[in-house]
């Protein structure tokens, strides 16, 4: 009791200065409380051991109900959800594609909103500058971004863990940089206006429920084709690279190799969702990359448990859908992403969904 | 204009340096990046400007602005310090054994945390740093230099020389070097691991802070989102200089600071930021082991 007090009341004296004595107070009374609440835990810590054992049939179900659920959203749906769920459904593309990087390979891509932008940027000045159509766009704008994570990759990859991380997270920058400068290019901050609606055939994909099913139908085979390669043999080796990069080699993987084909699959698909985002939104600007955006990307990737594909869709639904659900709490978003990163490290490092040998390694 | 870039140069790169000392020391121990350094450096000159506010409400700026100063420094390290040990031990010392990028995760996620934390407590608008100093100063060889730049290039200087000191001849500063050389056989001949951790973050939040503080008198301005692109500047500095060497970290930042106020007026200043970065990669490629530094062995 008496170290909790005092923990209490160091925190709430660094805390003094900026945020004044009312809200020091409330710090005071709350850091007490959990700290209490965290200790009667500890002590009886059998009441909150349950195990529940889920039969499959009930599994099965959950999974139709899901599906049901997700391909009639636009029956039952508003037109704000099926909006807030098309986005969702780009993010899910690019935690798919970063979590192949980070979850499967065990990379650390701080820059992954490079390529993002790369798909994004590309689809927009094809479109506007070259009269393109959007379907012809986007497969060049994914080479373009896989190109690019081949580019990356062949210096980067001479490089480990925490070194690599700060080099793709340069690279971002950088790319965010030039992007806000090429103003011939670019147009600058002011970004690219009037995309156009991507249409097939006759039919123009312009109504919030059609791009829906177009992101659904992409989602669809993200998860069917990083499957697939998940269990082949590429993702194999990328799981040995990630678990003992000196053994695999030992083992005769071309680790090089590897490493270069699981960044430029990573960036494919962000290339992709970068020409989705770029469709639906008919506008793209440099401030849709930051790194912050790619810390994003990343936290859905770690919440929902690296290296699982389940947990990845978990994670972005949740990082999307969450705060807007939760709008008073919008601006403490941020704050809860920080400090979720932290808690989940030291608590829960393999995710919420993340199955054994799910965490990371240097 | 070429010795007037020079002093602006080293303007910078003094503080370049300060920050980058506590990446090094850090790096040097726990091989850890510390993410949050940035945001530590932003605290302080928060807290600079918070404290300095409170002494003009109280009259002492007017009636001895000395000691008004000196409080304000004194009192923004002291925070500092009590920022860096709080975070070490809640956000990095439960993940000492984790595999190796979970604490760097960790870290970005403190570096978040404090940025909003900041944010929420003292709103996004710009906040000013009165102006004391003014900008008064005198004529060199063609080129203006300021007060507040002498100050900030002998404050540099002086604690960069004491730090240097403080790791080649104390006894605290040869456990220092000692944990970062072997953890483990440091702690079999008796010393206090915990202890020479919580010491580094303590030292190299001070430092931080008074860069900080430092940068608010000398651009006047100061925003929550100043830690990131700082804190990415000073490592880049600590990367050039050879991570881990603390002479290092100080050549690099002065080289870093140099070839940012050149490239800006020489070659375009709107892509004064990516310099850093270009910097960063191309020394991780070439020379990953930096001016200074040793090869280390991957083990």
């Amino acid at each position: 009791m008496i170290r909790a007090l005092i923990i209490a009341s160091g925190l709430c004296l660094l805390v003094l200065p900026l945020m004044g004595i009312k809200s020091a107070a409330i710090v005071f009374i709350s850091i007490l409380a959990v700290i209490t609440l965290l200790s009667f835990i500890r002590r009886h810590r059998h009441i909150f051991r349950i195990g529940i054992k889920v039969p499959a049939i009930y599994k099965r179900t959950a999974v139709l109900v899901t599906v049901m659920a997700v391909l009639l959203l636009p029956v039952y749906g508003d037109n704000y959800l099926i909006d807030v769920s098309s986005l969702s459904g780009i993010y899910i593309i690019l935690a798919m594609g970063l979590n192949v990087v980070v979850g499967f390979a065990g990379l650390l891509n701080l820059g992954f909103a490079a390529f993002y932008a790369i798909g994004a940027y590309s689809t927009a000045i094809l479109t506007t500058r070259l009269d393109m159509p959007f379907w012809l766009s986007m497969p060049m704008s994914v080479t373009m971004a896989s190109f690019l994570g081949i580019l990356l990759a062949i210096p980067a990859l001479r490089l480990r863990g925490d070194y690599l991380a700060i080099v793709t997270l340069g690279f971002g920058e950088i790319i965010r940089i030039v992007l806000n400068n090429w103003d011939s290019l670019t147009n600058g901050p002011n970004g690219i206006l009037n995309i156009p609606s991507p249409s097939i055939g006759g039919f123009k994909i312009n109504r919030l429920s059609h791009y829906y099913y177009m992101v659904l139908l992409f989602v669809f085979l993200c998860i069917f084709v990083v499957r697939r390669v998940h269990n082949s043999r590429v993702g194999r080796a990328w799981l040995a690279i990630r678990e003992d990069e000196t053994a695999a080699e030992a083992m005769g993987i071309d680790t090089v190799r590897y490493k270069l084909l699981a960044f430029s699959f990573g960036a494919f698909w962000a290339g992709l969702a970068g020409a989705l985002f770029a469709g639906k939104m008919h506008f793209v600007s440099p401030e849709s990359f930051t790194f912050m955006e790619s810390v994003l990307i990343l936290c859905m990737v770690i919440i929902g448990g690296l290296g699982s594909i389940p947990g990845v869709i978990l994670g972005a639904v949740i990082l999307i859908i969450l705060p807007e659900v939760l709008r008073e709490f919008q601006t403490y978003r941020m704050l809860a992403l920080g400090s979720g990163l932290v808690l989940m490290m030291i608590f829960r490092p393999q995710g919420l969904l993340g199955g054994r040998g799910g965490a990371i390694r240097g | 204009m070429f010795f007037q870039q020079i002093v602006n140069g080293l303007t910078l790169g003094g503080v370049y340096a300060l920050i980058a000392l506590g990446y090094t020391m850090v790096y040097g121990i726990l091989e850890l990046i510390n993410f949050a350094h940035g945001e530590i450096y932003m605290l302080g000159a928060y807290l600079g400007i918070i404290f300095l506010g409170f002494f003009t409400a109280i009259g002492l700026t007017h009636s001895n602005i000395i000691l008004a100063l000196a409080l304000t420094f004194v009192l923004s390290v002291i925070f500092c310090s009590a920022y860096g040990f709080t975070v070490e031990k809640i956000a990095y010392r439960p993940l000492r054994n984790a595999p190796r990028l979970s604490p760097l995760i960790s870290a970005i996620g403190v570096s978040i945390f404090l940025q909003n934390y900041v944010m929420l407590a003292q709103g996004t608008t710009d906040k000013v740093f009165p102006h004391i100093f003014g900008s008064s100063g005198f004529g060199l060889m063609n080129a203006r230099i300021t007060y507040i730049q002498v100050f900030i290039v002998a404050t540099s200087f002086v604690l960069m020389i004491a730090l240097h000191l403080f790791v080649v001849k104390t006894k605290m500063g040869k456990a220092m070097r000692a944990v970062a050389q072997d953890k483990t056989m440091a702690s079999l001949v008796g010393i206090n691991i915990d202890r020479i951790i919580s010491m580094t973050f303590v030292i190299g939040s001070g430092l931080a802070a008074i860069a900080g503080l430092m940068v608010a008198m000398y651009y006047g301005l100061v925003n929550y989102f100043i830690g990131y692109v700082a804190g990415i500047k000073a490592f880049t500095a600590a990367v050039l200089g050879g991570i881990g060497s603390i002479p290092g970290a100080m050549l690099g930042g002065i080289v870093l600071g140099l070839v940012e106020s050149f490239g800006a007026s020489y070659i375009s200043s709107e892509y004064k930021d990516a310099y850093a970065f270009a910097l960063l990669i191309i020394i991780l490629l070439i020379k990953p082991t930096g001016l200074l530094g040793t090869r280390s062995i991957e083990k």
